[in-house]
Order: C-alpha cells, then structure tokens, then sequence
C-alpha cells in the first residue's frame, strides 16, 4: 500500500450550472500537513468537504485511505469516521454537554464502551486544555473553547485525517491563538491535516506545502519555504502581497 | 411646607401629595364599591352627568398627585412604574378596577350568594343564581357517560392505576432513569391499552388472573436466587413457563376455584362517554399522533421520492379536511369497505382518524423545528460518521423537538378541545353528555350551568397541560 492517504484525480464539481471544482488532482501523502489558502469563492472548502462527502463531486475519483468516495453509504460512514472535521461554526451540539459532545460519537458510531469513551475523551480535552469545562454546555463557553472543543471531539474518532475548514475566521484575534496553538500541538503529534486557513502564520510554522487555489482551480503547490520565498504565479504574488 | 405646586408633584411634599392623592383614590373606588356592592349612590344630589363621572375625575386627580418619581417608598413607585406611569395610563388602570368592582357582584351572585346546591330536584332552584343541584344529579352522566353505574369502579380504578403507573417517572431513581423513554413511549401505552380493554371494556379474557397471579408471585421469589446476569431473560421467559404449567399440566379447570375472578361484564364502547371518555380518547390520540407526525415530518424530507411524495400527500390530504367530515366518513363510509365479516369498533376508529387528522399538525409543526437548525449541524453529524437515524435521534430531533414544545403544546391543546366533535359518531363525551342533558325534558333550562361546569374542566385540563410543557421548556434549556 502507497502511503498516499488522500488521492483526488480529475475531480470536476458543479453547483447547478456554476463549476465551483475544475479538474483538481492532490495526493496528499501520510503525516503530511497541508495549508490550502485563496480569495474567498476560490472553492477551497468545498474541496476539503468533498474529501469527507459533505458535498458530491460529479466527476473523476476520490480515493480516501484506500477507499474510493462513491454512491454507497456504507462506505461513506465508514470513511467519516476515519476523517475528522473542524468547521468555522464550531457545530457544537448545543443540547449535550462538552463531554457528551465528545463522547456521543464514539459511544454510538463505535460502540466503545461509554466508561472508555469518557476516558478517551478527557485525555483529548485536557490536550486542548479545557478538560476543566467537561460539564458544561456549548453556550456557556467562548468562541475559542467551543472550537477546541470541537477539535477535541473530532480526535475522539482517533481519526487518521483532520480537515480544517477555516478553522479561526469566526473568532476573536485573542482566541484564535489558544486554537492554533491546538492546531500546533496536534501537527507536532503526527497527524494528516489539511487545513483552509488564512493564517498564515500557522503555514509557515506548520505546513509541510500550501496549495493555493483560484476560481476552483489548484493554481501552485508548493513546499512551504518555496511558496512564500518564490512564488511561481502571478496570481499567488498578487495574493501574498496583499495579505502578508 | 413649602410651596405646594399641584400640577407638579414632587418629593419636597412627599406627604402631603402622597394623603391627598391615596385619598382621593379611595373615595373614588368607595363610592363605585357603595353604589356596586349596595346600591347606594352616595353622590345622588349631584347632577346625572357629573355623578356618573365623579369617582374617575376624582380617582384621575388623586394618581395625578401620587405620580412622584424616585419618592424612596418602594411601594409607591412599583405602583406608579406599573400602572400609573402617565395621564393615560392612570385613566385606563381606573376604568379596569371600576369595570371589576362593578361586575363582581353580578358574578358572586350568580355563582355563589344566589345559587343553589342542596335537594336534589330541580324544584330547589328558585333563587336567580346558577343551579349546581343539576351538576350534582348528572355529576355521574358527566363523569361516565351511560356506563353502568355498579360498574363505574372499573373506570376508577384504571384512571386511579394509570395516573399512578404515569407517576413512575418521578420517583425513579438514577439506575432506571435511562429506561423512562422506553418505558413511557411502548410500556405505558400498552399498560394503558390492556387496563382499559380488559377493565373498562371487559373484552374478552385470554388471560386468567388467578394462574397469572400464582406464576408471577413463584417467579418473583424465586428470581431472588437467580444471578443478576440471567435475570433478563429469566423474567421474561419463566412466569410464562409456569402459567402454562400452572393453567394446562398441574391444574385442571375443576381443581381449583381459588381467587379466580369472575369475567367482567362487557360494556360497549357505545355506552362510554363523559369526562372519562374525553380523557380516553385524548390519551390515544396523544400517543398515536406524535410518532406519526415525527415520522411524517422526517418523510417530508426525506431524499427519497416515494416516501417524500406519500408524506406529503398524507400531511395535505389530512390538513385539508375539516375533523367533522373525517370522523363522520370513519364512521360511515370506513365501514363499507371493509369485507363482511370484519368489524372495528367506533371507538377505534375514531382514535386512528383524529390521530392521523392531527399527526398531520404535529408533523408540520415538528417540520418547523427541522428546518430552523442550521446545517452545520448536519454536517458536523455526518463528519463524525453517523448514518442518517443515528444523526436524526442523536443529534437533529433532541434539537429540533425542544425547540417546537410550544408548537407541539398547541397542537395538542386543540386536539384536546376537538375531543367533542365525535359526537358526530354518537360518542357523548363530557360535551355530548351536556347536550343530552340540556335536552332532558325534566331539566330544561340549564344549559349555562352545563357550559360553565365543562369550560372550567376544560380550563383545568389545558392549564395543566400548557403549565406542563413550559416546565418540558425550562427543563430542556441548555443555552446561555
């Protein structure tokens, strides 16, 4: 088996008449950590929700840890639960506290044992640093715990991938830290990520390559140093200069 | 004292303002308490026009003088923060306590001081008032409808068990409270099915009491010896074992007469009716519709064309007869559908028809719920691998059901309140009863009495449902 864990091969997407995907082709090797950044509308979070199915692709192939994304539910359940999620919104479930948040997934979709699962969950709670926070509900906390939480949540699948899509862009500046630096600690531990951020920052400290992508084309990829050292196009030049 | 400014109350004269204006208030509800109350017209030297106005001038004048911000008495300023904040204010809290003061005589006397309860035929009732002799005599009708009155202690007794088995959840402790769902939504119904097939119908007995009563005391003494780890199935599948024993291997018919009880005589459904009935079909009614508007709600939208286009053809075709018509057809043409020999009782079919008429609500109003979730919930369901009923029970419907308590709460208020139209079917529930007995050539007359009796029972029911799901809402408010 390759160790490519993610690979996407001639993958068009519509939505309605508007193509939001032209012919994108990624592989995305283990342990690798990607950054994919862009003008917003360039379709970089419907590539990474394409990854795990939340939206369909029309054309071409995506094959996920040796799996190939198709029509059968089956399959798709099974690769969601080896690929966690991080959205802008957070996605808490209000109703449930943080730990039940954490725990509901395992509990039900893997059947482990709910003492376990509670265990499991306390461990990726205090990496994010709010296990104090276990038992109270989604609305009482910050917009930088409540993300935490849901990278908490995510990791409690023991996923082998992590998508992030725009992880920080709903949260104050002073919080967005305390989430990369969730985001750090986990690139550090080994994890495959791909990330659709605009933090740059975190990019240069973390990424492995960045991808930069364009009206739903993947215009340069690059190692990190080369991406920021030298862009190749144009259009990556105009967009550095302006955000860095 | 300073300068008095009576234009402009202020604080440097607290009291004097505070005397004068609690004065002038009172004189002016006394007088309309004098002339309410006993008919005296203390202001009647004064010409028509300014007698009938004086008590709101006066009152008027004196919430003019007591409207004084920040005076320091508290009980002062809740007054006028509440409802005595301006000239207009002042004037409509007057004519609000003027028009009770004036109708509660009228009220007391026709409830209370000129109504009659003792006797116990209609000749008692000479006075003006209400006569609640007649609620007295038809209590029974009210209550049971024409159910047999030596047997009326069988409805007792399963509304007396069925309220106590409701009561269950109350008292459960940590252990069992994770069964309660189960427990209300299959076991309950299902108790409540057999108490009132068995006992308020009398249906045929398939099951004898006095063998069941054996085998269950036998396998309960015995199950303290069994290991917690078989105790499931050994609950389940012993007492069966030895009722059968019991009934067919060790005991003949002729051997043994101990405690069997006799067949309870049948009483058809035609004959129930009163509060009783109202309670009966409501209860049904409840139960059925909501699962199947859930249902239909989730059909609704649902992916798939044959149970998306079968949902909504259901929710509109139920949403677009009038309950009248519906229950009459079920009544009427149902029958004749059915082959010959097949027969479903009145009653039965009256609870599946409102059940459905009102699932179709239900199933709208919970469709609301649905869609007022954002989709990232969706998402982040599925992102965590969970299949489409995992996510709906998980994650969509806790959400969703909480946030539509007061929807679901109307609904079944109005289903409650639409109880009396089966009338239409010849089921004479408390209404019904009421109509019969207005009707009575002996008590004619009555009817108010008969309508303010039902509204108040009603009211009672309804208050404590609505009281009940705003409890349901507190309950369930995890948000900030």
């Amino acid at each position: 088996m390759s160790d490519k864990i993610i690979q996407i091969t001639e993958m068009n997407k519509w939505f309605g008449d508007f193509q939001v995907l032209k012919n994108i082709n990624l592989e995305v090797e283990k342990n690798k950590k990607i950054v994919v950044c862009g003008p917003s509308g360039s379709g970089k979070s419907t590539l990474i929700r394409c990854i795990n199915r939340l939206e369909e692709h029309q054309q071409g192939s995506i094959i996920v840890d040796g799996n190939e994304l198709t029509e059968d539910t089956k399959d798709i359940e099974k690769i969601r639960a080896e690929v966690g999620m991080v959205f802008q919104q957070f996605n808490l479930f209000p109703h449930l506290s943080i730990l039940d948040n954490c725990t509901l997934a395992p509990i039900w979709v893997k059947k482990m044992p709910k003492k376990d699962a509670e265990e499991l969950a306390l461990q990726h709670l205090e990496k994010v640093q709010i296990a104090d926070q276990a038992n109270k509900y989604p609305g009482q906390l910050s917009g930088g715990q409540q993300q935490r939480c849901a990278i908490a949540r995510a990791l409690c699948m023991e996923p082998k991938i992590m998508l992030f899509d725009e992880p920080t862009s709903a949260l104050d500046p002073e919080m967005i830290k305390e989430v990369l630096d969730a985001m750090v600690n986990l690139a550090k531990a080994g994890m495959t990520m791909i990330v659709v951020t605009h933090e740059m920052g975190f990019a240069k400290e973390v990424a492995d390559e960045v991808i930069f992508m364009d009206e739903g084309m993947i215009v340069e990829r690059a190692e990190t140093k080369e991406f920021f050292a030298n862009p190749k196009s144009d259009r990556t030049k105009l967009f550095l200069s302006q955000i860095l | 004292m300073k300068n008095l400014n009576f234009l402009q109350p202020d604080n440097n004269n607290l009291s004097t303002y505070l005397y004068t204006g609690a004065t002038l208030v009172s004189l002016s509800i006394f007088i309309v308490f004098l002339n309410s109350f006993f008919s005296k017209d203390v202001i009647s030297f004064l010409p028509d026009t300014i007698s009938f106005l004086l008590p709101l001038i006066l009152g008027f004048i004196g919430l003019h003088l007591i409207r004084i911000d920040y005076s320091g008495l508290k009980f002062l300023d809740t007054i006028n923060k509440n409802i005595n904040t301006n000239n207009f204010n002042a004037f409509l809290s007057l004519l609000i306590v003027f028009v009770v003061i004036k109708s509660l005589p009228p009220l007391l006397s026709w409830f209370i001081i000129d109504a009659n309860i003792a006797g116990d035929s209609k000749d008692v009732c000479t006075g003006s008032g209400a006569c609640w002799t007649y609620i007295k005599i038809w209590f029974n009708r009210f209550m049971y409808g024409m159910y047999p009155n030596p047997e009326q202690w069988r409805i007792n007794l399963s509304f007396i068990a069925l309220a106590f088995l409701g009561c269950i959840g109350f008292f459960a402790t940590e252990k069992f409270k994770k069964y309660l769902t189960l427990y209300y939504v299959i076991i309950y119904p299902v108790i409540a099915f057999f108490f009132i097939f068995f006992f308020i119908s009398g249906g045929p007995i398939f099951f004898d009491f006095s063998y069941g009563i054996i085998a269950a005391v036998i396998s309960i003494v015995l199950g303290f010896f069994i290991p917690s780890k078989f105790k499931m199935y050994y609950f389940i599948i012993v007492p069966i074992t030895f009722y059968i024993l019991l009934k067919y291997v060790f005991f003949y018919e002729e051997l043994i007469e101990l405690g069997k009880l006799e067949a309870l005589e049948w009483v058809e459904t035609g004959a129930w009716g009163g509060l009783s009935l109202t309670f009966i079909v409501s209860f049904f009614c409840l139960i059925f519709c909501f699962p199947i508007g859930l249902f239909l709600s989730l059909g609704r939208r649902s992916d798939l064309p044959i149970i998306k286009y079968i949902s909504i053809g259901m929710i509109e075709f139920w949403r677009g007869v009038p309950l009248i018509t519906v229950l009459f057809m079920s009544s009427v043409m149902f029958p004749m559908f059915l082959p010959e020999d097949m027969f479903i009782d009145k009653l039965v079919r009256v609870i599946i028809a409102i059940s459905l008429f009102e699932a179709a609500y239900v199933a709208e109003v919970i469709r609301g719920g649905l869609q007022a979730l954002p989709r990232g919930q969706y998402d982040a369901a599925k992102s965590l691998g969970m299949g489409y009923w995992k996510m709906h029970i998980l994650v969509i419907l806790p959400q969703a059901l909480k946030l539509v308590i007061p929807g679901i709460a109307n609904t079944f208020l109005a289903l409650v309140k639409d109880t009396p139209l089966i009338f239409v079917v010849g089921l004479l529930e408390i209404v019904g009863m009421l109509n019969l007995a207005k009707t009575n050539p002996e008590w004619l007359g009555f009817a108010m009495e008969g309508y303010v009796f039902a509204s108040v029972l009603f009211f009672i029911i309804c208050y404590a449902m609505s009281k009940y799901s705003y409890n349901l809402e507190q309950k369930y408010k995890t948000e900030r």
